[in-house]
């Protein structure tokens, strides 16, 4: 029992860094119906930025407490990346937007390719480990948990908590909201849809790039290559809940987290992956779209 | 309520005053971009620790390119752009006047010239001028070359436009004997041809055109019966491990295993068609991404049967239908049979015929298979699922034989790669190739078999090409590797080409049913399919 709370915990870490990705996806594909495959890589900018951020704070100051280099760095990380995602979105995807379903895909592909790669070339192929910046442990009747793994727990709650206020309470998340379901009367009814979309590119990398500095937090190293496997276990998190669906894509994220920690403990750690992609391919023929996706209608 | 709309200032911005605001926006946003990227480097010091460097003087520069080049583009570039805008009709890609002043006889003469004059003198250069301007030299007669021949496609594009195809696989027959013709005359001697021509042969040769047949390949997948496939790649992995395994444990022929890797390959293609049918669009495609991956997984993971990452080593080469070998040790070997010379050329080169062979044999069937009613329902099906439905046509087979005849061709290409290396590994079936691959298939123009392998010469050609460039060592110093920039100017690539042309190389369509006459129409007018 022990063992499998323990497990539980573990889970409930990995699926929160997964979910806050999956957001990223899911909202994108919500609004413009693309996949955008260079998410994961926006993840690895981001978590590259909090290392920058960290070494910098390092060698300018003698000492800086945890909490306020932690926020530093989410802060620097957000909002560089969210430049990151902007920019690609008015270079990459807006000028496709009218044009057919595979040349955003294509564009997307390529920029994930391009920024991995710009991220090799500028600083270097190697991993690159931190020293870690959170060590403590707390044990509950032999459950052990650290500190890390509350600090992610509990920034990506709030996070979530902002982000569900952001969406459902705000005028900006209702012409998102509108933009999803009719893109052409939301335009009509004077919302820049444009600029709806950039904000919607903005948030999304936001949230990946808390997702990379509590990453590069918890596991302590980052490498160029780094953003392909989470990414793509994000997507499969945003998929397996209904992609376009925001409570799907946490439920998404977490069920990952869960299989993984899951499979790692009881089975074997070999084949997590494995696992957690078949899972996805048996949910998806059972529940073609997700778990709490929107079944498409189609209308002739 | 009054609303006041604020009057359009009257005059318009001149291109160059937007240039300079354009300029100012795009060199603030690559300093935001680039400042921790260019600006600080990290790296280990002697105790292991990460330390950070700066480096901001690449970074300035960086950022007034970035400020410069938009201006231009803005100010110049835009505008040119747009008077010029009826394009060549024959090429597509320059604006007419562009391309007439650009290709003119006197400037063509100059550089026949120049190309012959560097060819003779080739090998006494570098005691002339010594070895660093040689090396100039050398850039200098690739370019000329390069200008030589679009020049002579641009005389000739009105017959190189109307007899495409033929040419085309005129120009792939001829390649090896083109490359060792050149070579030996540049060495002197047969041997140093074929020694010298080994590089053309397999990193151009062979690399592209393994590309072309597993773009083809899923072309019938994505292309034909718009089914977006993600992890294309696993085929091709299957049919490379079906190879090496059953030719090092057992010593079966390659001629026996290429059908056996094609049919294993079609047999898990229908295994995993089977459960997706109902799934549609993006749905398709992460499922098929998934399935790409665990078959990567499994080939790390399942170390008793694949030995692991460390992979499969001294896979057998490809005999010449048993009658001659291409080991130097057997008692058949090429040279033996025919009293020549010895050389490791005659398998590239035979290697090079097998694979375009199969290219050839792909592009044949996919010709021939879009004309049958299976093809016709691809078609259909990419179109319009529910009205292929209604029709009566059988959806589950129609995309179950659309997996298995991609997948299929696919383990061809797998088990000649297994052969070509006589090394596979799991490393060499990652996603970026189904990625490569699937951007091939659409920069190409989906669909459509000559723009498809065009796009393969680009890209993979292109990315070869960028390993030769060591003479930009000389300008930017011993330590620039040009390798290093390889993917990165392949993602760039992609996003410009996609941008330029969306509808890919090719951007018309050939029907394969019409009525009364046969009109190619615009690819705007064909759908991608839902998956």
């Amino acid at each position: 029992m022990q063992y499998f709370v323990q497990q539980l915990i573990n889970g409930l870490t990995l699926g929160s860094i997964y979910g806050l990705i999956a957001i990223g996806y899911t909202m994108v594909y919500g609004i413009i119906g693309m996949i955008n495959f260079a998410h994961g890589d926006i993840f690895m900018v981001g978590a590259f930025t909090a290392l920058i951020v960290f070494l910098v704070l390092g060698a300018l100051f003698y000492s800086v407490p945890v909490v306020i280099a932690l926020l530093v760095m989410m802060i620097v990380a957000m909002l560089l990346t969210s430049l990151y995602n902007w920019t690609i979105e008015k270079v990459a995807y807006r000028p496709l937007r009218g044009s057919f379903r595979l040349a955003p895909l294509i564009t997307a592909i390529g920029m994930s390719i391009a920024l991995s790669n710009f991220v090799q070339v500028t600083q270097g192929p190697r991993n690159k480990p931190i020293p870690p910046m959170v060590s403590q442990v707390y044990n509950i009747n032999g459950i052990s948990v650290s500190l890390k793994q509350i600090i992610i727990v509990l920034v990506t709650a709030a996070l979530l908590a902002l982000f569900w206020y952001l969406v459902n309470r705000t005028s900006l998340g209702r012409a998102q909201r509108a933009c999803e379901q009719d893109r052409k009367m939301a335009a009509l009814l004077g919302i820049d849809v444009d600029r709806t979309i950039s904000i919607t590119f903005i948030m999304g990398a936001a949230l990946a790039a808390v997702a990379g500095t509590l990453f590069l937090m918890y596991y302590g190293v980052i490498a160029f290559s780094d953003g392909f496997t989470p990414g793509v276990k994000a997507f499969t998190a945003a998929v397996l809940g209904g992609i376009g669906s925001l409570p799907g894509a946490v439920l998404g994220g977490l069920m990952i987290g869960f299989i993984e920690s899951m499979w790692s403990a009881y089975f074997s750690i070999d084949y997590k992956d494995v696992a957690a992609f078949s899972i996805l391919a048996i949910v998806l023929i059972f529940l073609p779209s997700g778990i709490l996706g929107r079944p498409e209608v189609e209308k002739v | 309520m009054a609303v006041t709309v604020s009057p359009e200032s009257d005059v318009v911005a001149s291109p160059v005053q937007r240039g300079l605001k354009e300029g100012f926006y795009a060199g603030a946003i690559s300093l935001g971009l680039f400042v921790l990227f260019i600006g600080l480097k990290t790296g280990q010091n002697i105790s292991n620790e990460l330390v950070v460097t700066t480096r901001w003087g690449l970074l300035v520069a960086v950022v007034i390119a970035t400020a410069v080049g938009r201006f231009l583009y803005v100010a110049y570039g835009q505008p040119f752009m747009a008077n010029q805008k009826i394009a060549d009709v024959a090429t597509g890609l320059l604006p007419g006047s562009v391309a007439s002043r650009f290709f003119q006889l006197p400037w063509f003469i100059a550089a026949v010239t120049a190309a012959v004059l560097l060819f003779v003198f080739n090998n006494s250069l570098a005691g002339w001028v010594g070895a660093e301007p040689a090396g100039y030299l050398q850039f200098l007669r690739a370019l000329a070359i390069i200008y030589v021949l679009a020049c002579v496609i641009y005389y000739f594009r009105a017959f190189i436009h109307a007899n495409f195809t033929k040419l085309g696989i005129a120009a792939l027959v001829l390649y090896p004997i083109l490359v060792v013709a050149v070579l030996s005359l540049n060495a002197w001697s047969i041997v140093g041809g074929l020694q010298g021509s080994l590089k053309w042969v397999d990193n151009f040769g062979i690399q592209i055109l393994i590309y072309v047949m597993l773009a083809w390949g899923l072309n019938i997948v994505v292309g034909l019966a718009g089914l977006l496939d993600l992890g294309y790649v696993a085929f091709y992995a299957l049919g490379a491990y079906a190879y090496a395994l059953l030719a090092t444990q057992y010593g079966l022929s390659f001629w026996i295993l290429l059908p056996a890797a094609g049919a294993m390959a079609a047999l898990w293609g229908v295994l995993l068609g089977f459960p997706v049918l109902r799934l549609r669009g993006d749905y398709l495609a992460i499922v098929t991404l998934a399935f790409g991956e665990i078959i990567r997984l499994v080939l790390i993971n399942w170390r008793e049967v694949t030995n692991g990452s460390a992979g499969i080593s001294g896979i057998p080469k490809v005999s010449f239908f048993g009658l001659m070998s291409f080991n130097v040790s057997d008692s058949n070997y090429i040279a033996k049979v025919l009293h020549i010379a010895q050389s490791g050329a005659y398998y590239k080169i035979f290697l090079y015929y097998l694979i375009l062979g199969l290219c050839l044999l792909t592009a044949f069937v996919t010709i021939r298979l879009r004309r049958l009613p299976v093809g016709r329902a691809w078609e259909a099906l990419r179109e319009d699922e529910i009205a292929c439905r209604s029709l009566g046509i059988n959806t589950t087979t129609t995309k179950l034989t659309a997996f298995a005849t991609g997948a299929m061709f696919g383990g061809f290409a797998g088990s000649f790669f297994a052969a070509r290396q006589g090394f596979v590994s799991p490393e060499s079936f990652v996603f970026l190739e189904s990625a490569i691959i699937l951007a091939i298939v659409v920069l190409g123009g989906m669909g459509s078999l000559v723009g498809i392998a065009v796009a393969a010469m680009v890209m993979i050609g292109g990315t070869e090409a960028l390993r030769e460039l060591d003479f930009l060592k000389q300008i930017f110093g011993p330590d620039f590797t040009p390798e290093l920039y390889r993917m990165l100017l392949f993602g760039m690539a992609m996003v410009i080409v996609m941008l330029w042309k969306p509808r890919g190389f090719v951007g018309s369509r050939e029907p394969t049913a019409f009525l009364k006459e046969r009109r190619a129409v615009s690819s705007s007018f064909t759908k991608e399919g839902h998956g």
